[in-house]
């Protein structure tokens, strides 16, 4: 069986919802969506020097009529927790693509802390979660999230597993 | 060294020119009051908490209203905590979009502690250094015709810091409900479809 290709998956359900903002802090995770997204030129594709910069930006975007995407590690969750009061105090749509690291072989320790407290934290903060841990599960995970995302106005997180990315030794 | 311009009257001065195609984000405390009191415009985008987000909320804003000029609005203390953004906004390099720090030197809103422009930051020379390429500073009420004519006219991305003084002033609330405030915008921007959901 051929291996699925889950970032081209992932890219597909993206467009498919009208996502046309993407920021992120690069992961390797991430690195081929990151790619496709720059691909297609009626994408805008942001490179944030920190990841509450992209929570901003998407509020601005929506402020605006566009739908975007926030890319990030599950360290970076971290440094968005008080800059996601800003879609919860004026109930705007949130979508964040988290990849785990810290979990599932993880080679290094420090990111061990924020890759535990990832799902308490985001819970803690209101934001509801959906997880994907193998390729078969990212599509349904993403395209519910983004429905719920854009149809209810809330903040969600899709957690791709770092059994699905593959453990690192850094 | 402290300025001495009054930034009521800066604000006010600044957004007498604005028209429907001009769409205003500030930062939150006096800058928002700053910016209500000029007038409560459907086209403003006030913070209210969240500090640190008020730039990339204008860069969001410019990437998806590229035939619309959007104008920052904030303190030095919001514009010190997203000194990253300022290199993201000079990468991406928007053609429609200002910023501009009102700089007192202190964090007005919890008691005027001294902010690090009271000491030796520079932010038009950190602007400057993160890539934006027009920056610059404003002491001077002569000086205010060349801030709107850059702010409004000249290709983006605009930086300038305005010296103010530190003043104790009324406070005009734009409304608090971030919801709401949310729907306003994006109606008065997008048409009452807006209201409901869709981008």
């Amino acid at each position: 069986m051929q291996e699925a290709d889950w970032p081209a998956e992932l890219f597909e359900v993206l467009c498919a919802r009208g996502i046309s903002q993407i920021c992120h802090v690069p992961d390797s995770g991430h690195g081929r969506l990151i790619k496709l997204c720059e691909a297609r030129n009626d994408m805008s594709v942001v490179t944030l020097t920190t990841e509450e910069e992209g929570v901003g930006l998407l509020a601005g975007a929506w402020l605006g009529g566009k739908r975007g995407a926030l890319l990030i590690q599950s360290s970076g969750v971290g440094n968005i927790i008080n800059a996601l009061a800003l879609p919860a105090a004026c109930r705007m749509p949130l979508l964040v693509i988290v990849s785990m690291r810290g979990e599932w072989g993880e080679g290094n320790p420090w990111q061990l802390p924020m890759g535990l407290g990832t799902p308490k934290v985001l819970e803690a903060m209101g934001v509801t979660l959906f997880r994907a841990d193998s390729a078969d599960a990212v599509v349904p995970a993403l395209d519910a999230a983004a429905g719920t995302a854009f149809n209810t106005n809330c903040s969600v997180a899709v957690l791709l597993s770092q059994r699905l990315i593959g453990a690192k030794e850094f | 060294m402290a300025g001495f311009l009054h930034r009521r009257d800066v604000v006010k001065t600044l957004l007498a020119r604005r028209n429907a195609d001009t769409l205003v984000v500030a930062g939150l405390g006096s800058s928002a009051w700053d910016v209500t009191a000029a007038g409560n415009d459907d086209r403003n985008f006030c913070q209210i908490g969240a500090m640190g987000l008020t730039v990339p909320i204008g860069l969001g804003l410019a990437e998806a209203q590229h035939d619309k000029r959007i104008l920052v609005i904030t303190g030095d203390g919001d514009m010190l905590m997203s000194l990253g953004a300022l290199a993201t906004v000079a990468q991406v390099r928007p053609r429609n979009f200002a910023i501009i720090v009102l700089d007192n030197e202190c964090f007005g809103e919890t008691g005027g502690q001294p902010t690090h422009t009271a000491g030796v930051a520079d932010l038009a020379a950190i602007a400057r250094g993160a890539g934006i390429e027009d920056t610059g500073e404003i002491r001077e009420q002569g000086e205010i015709d060349a801030l709107i004519a850059d702010v409004y006219d000249a290709p983006g991305p605009v930086f300038r810091t305005v010296k103010i003084a530190y003043e104790t002033l009324e406070d005009f609330k734009p409304p608090l409900d971030g919801a709401y405030a949310k729907d306003r915008f994006r109606v008065a921007l997008l048409g009452a479809k807006a209201a409901v959901g869709g981008a």
